[in-house]
């Protein structure tokens, strides 16, 4: 214990308190300022952690880690997670500050479940020692933020090659540029992956972002592709998809989302009721699935803890407004969104639809990947539209392009005149399906909160 | 117009370079094409096929990351005569972001090596290496006394030689090398820009110009019916808002702080 470490706990603690104060629940700022006072505040925190698991990649974050805590804390283990978007350097410390006590020190037993964004992963990991660390998937998001994905698959391999030896790697094999990532794993890799030939729903329309292996320069290709570039991959010079520890088959829709049998390391295969739809949340499941197992969880507690999974903030959260049924699916980059509206498409119903385009940092300041996402498939199944949001009108020159019905006007940027809009032009026993931006959602999912008659369908990751 | 042959729309590597929305520009130009009653197809070249230009009207190329603009380097090289030769014969293109590099003179990319370019535009693009900001954000440009918005996303830096006409003037954002003012280039009836958002559904202005471009090039009449363009005119109208308030240095400064490369 170090002066300056119980100086750097306090500092942080004392600032959380004062930003709580004045009202804004600021997670990241008491970790910037804790960070000034002992730049090893993290690493020495952090190594008082039993285990940590650290999750990254494009999509699925934040639900991979609500999952992956549910399942520890039904196993009994004490999981300390950062909340969701507060997935920086101090995002992982104001958790770890928060955890801590007086004395600087952090309760016994504990393991770390931190989301951490794909330009941070290389600074936390080698900050927080993680056991495990787990990659999702690498798409086509915010480029105006992250650079190019090569940028960010050449920073993930250097940030493994320095982990210790004994962390394990947990990747998704349907991803080429996730799967090659074992070449740069120092030591136990994971694998998990979808072991279902008939649920492909990938189409000419949706961009692949992995096109070839950049080791060898030859295509990927694909005995069968789930969506976007994710699938059974191969290449001409002989690399080819290995085979997964950790699947899922027999995936069908049914219950309030997805069954599928999970089979583990040990070969058992466990029934699983997943109440969230898609594949993008079986991929979800699979990797959550794979930390846990890897932590020494077993298949029975797995199973049962995915069957109570909660959405996560705006991931495929239902909620009820004054009687009114009310959605909202997160859709930040094109393969995000195309998977949530594929999952609408896939009820057949047509939908009301309240769609938000915010250009905010968070969000990316670059809207163009509305061009990049596939809206076509998805007018024939719109039953009304209102938009908002900064970029409101490029959203509505690309969903006019897509062929959606015109939408409702006057047309508003604020989210708060386009929800009531929406709200008070929904049928009777209507549901209200709204796909936000991440500060749209934010700010949407603030709002609705607030209106009477609201009911708490949600919890935070 | 029924009964003209349709115009057909060229898109060299779209699997390659369609980075930032680049796909909506062969859709925009579908679109007012067929607002007049004019027919319109897109046709996809792909590295090692043959490019019938005699039967194309107008060639769109976007852009990629680096990596993928190596992988079309050799492909398009190969191209090179065709391409000038079609540049000569007044044949259309639009060029956006790395198609735009590659179809100047050459690129000295991130890592120093130096990529040649088909020579389409009398230019050279330089990265200026890792440690030089990016030029990203949101652009609004001066054509002909219209305005020109999108979004840029560029390590490159692109200067043109004495003699080559810019496309735009800046008027917010980095544009072709953050230094002179000037964004894109145009070469007969050949356009390179920087701008993404994607260009041509958010420019209706620019679209109507290659076809008409390409429809007296057939010989027959450029002109066209004005468009009510409701959601075009609402779209271009935010962009510049945002390009005015929210300039390109914002998004540079962000990612220099984030240290990232390419």
């Amino acid at each position: 214990m170090t002066t300056r470490r119980l100086a750097g706990v306090w500092a942080g603690k004392l600032t959380r308190r004062s930003t709580r104060l004045l009202g804004s629940g600021g997670t990241a700022l008491p970790g910037l300022v804790a960070e000034r006072v002992d730049r090893d505040l993290t690493r020495e925190l952090a190594s008082g952690l039993d285990a940590a698991v650290l999750v990254t990649g494009t999509n699925g974050k934040t639900t991979t880690s609500a999952m992956l805590s549910r399942i520890l804390t039904r196993a009994e283990r004490r999981v300390l997670h950062n909340r969701a978007g507060s997935n920086l350097m101090r995002g992982v410390l104001t958790s770890l500050i928060d955890a801590s006590g007086a004395n600087g020190r952090l309760p016994t037993g504990l393991v770390g479940v931190f989301e951490t964004d794909e330009a941070a992963f290389d600074d936390v990991a080698e900050a927080v020692k993680p056991s495990a660390v787990l990659f999702t998937n690498l798409m086509r998001d915010q480029l105006d933020r992250y650079g190019e994905i090569d940028a960010i698959a050449g920073r993930w391999s250097r940030a493994l090659a320095e982990l210790d030896p004994s962390t394990r790697v947990v990747l998704n094999i349907d991803d080429p540029l996730i799967s090659t990532l074992e070449r740069a794993a120092p030591g136990p890799v994971s694998r998990f992956g979808i072991e279902d030939a008939r649920v492909g729903t990938a189409t000419e329309a949706e961009l692949a972002d992995a096109l070839w292996d950049p080791a060898s320069g030859d295509d990927f290709r694909y005995d069968h592709r789930f969506y976007a570039h994710l699938g059974h991959w191969y290449t001409a010079s002989g690399a080819r998809r290995p085979a997964p520890q950790i699947s899922a088959s027999e995936i069908a829709p049914g219950g309030e989302g997805m069954r599928f049998a999970l089979t583990l390391a040990d070969g058992e295969a466990l029934p699983v009721e997943l109440p969230a739809e898609g594949l993008y949340s079986v991929y979800n499941a699979l990797a959550a699935a794979a930390a846990a197992s890897a932590l020494g969880v077993d298949g029975g507690t797995i199973a049962a803890a995915l069957g109570e999974h909660r959405a996560s903030f705006g991931r495929q959260e239902a909620l009820r407004v004054g009687g009114r049924r009310v959605r909202i699916l997160l859709g930040k980059n094109p393969a995000g969104m195309n998977q949530a509206l594929r999952t609408l498409q896939g009820e057949g119903a047509r939908h009301h639809m309240l769609v938000i385009l915010n250009d905010g940092i968070a969000d990316g300041t670059d809207v163009s990947w509305i061009w990049d996402t596939d809206w076509e498939a998805q007018a024939a199944h719109c039953a009304s539209l209102t938009l908002a949001g900064d970029r409101v009108n490029e959203l509505a020159l690309r969903l006019e392009y897509a062929g959606f019905p015109a939408p409702r006007e006057p047309r508003r940027a604020e989210i708060g005149a386009a929800l009531e809009q929406a709200l008070d032009a929904l049928p009777q026993d209507a549901e209200l399906v709204i796909l936000p931006t991440y500060t749209a959602l934010i700010e949407a999912r603030g709002l609705l909160g607030r209106m009477p008659g609201a009911t708490e369908l949600w919890e935070t990751a | 117009m029924s009964g003209e042959a349709a115009i057909v729309v060229d898109v060299l590597y779209p699997d390659l370079l369609n980075l930032y929305g680049d796909r909506g520009n062969a859709r925009a130009l579908v679109r007012r094409c067929e607002a007049r009653g004019i027919d319109a197809v897109v046709r996809r070249v792909d590295p090692g096929d043959e490019w019938d230009d005699a039967s194309c009207d107008i060639v769109l190329v976007g852009g990629g990351q680096d990596r993928e603009q190596r992988r079309v380097e050799a492909d398009l090289l190969r191209r090179g005569q065709q391409l000038r030769d079609w540049r000569d014969g007044g044949g259309v293109a639009l060029a956006v972001c790395g198609g735009y590099q590659l179809f100047g003179r050459s690129y000295r990319g991130i890592d120093g090596a130096v990529m040649e370019g088909v020579g389409v535009f009398d230019a050279v693009s330089v990265h200026p290496g890792p440690d030089v900001t990016r030029c990203v954000g949101n652009v609004a440009a001066l054509w002909e006394g219209e305005t020109l918005v999108g979004f840029e996303n560029h390590g490159g830096r692109t200067y043109l030689n004495a003699g080559q006409e810019r496309l735009a003037e800046v008027v917010a954002g980095f544009g072709n090398n953050g230094g002179d003012g000037g964004e894109g280039a145009r070469a007969g009836n050949c356009f390179g820009t920087y701008l993404h958002g994607a260009v041509l559904p958010n420019n209706p202005r620019l679209a109507d110009r290659l076809i008409s471009l390409a429809l007296e090039r057939r010989g027959e009449s450029g002109a066209l019916a004005p468009l009510e363009d409701r959601a075009e005119t609402r779209a271009h109208a935010e962009a510049l808002r945002t390009a005015l308030r929210r300039p390109a240095e914002s998004g540079g400064v962000l990612q220099s702080v984030r240290g990232l490369r390419g």
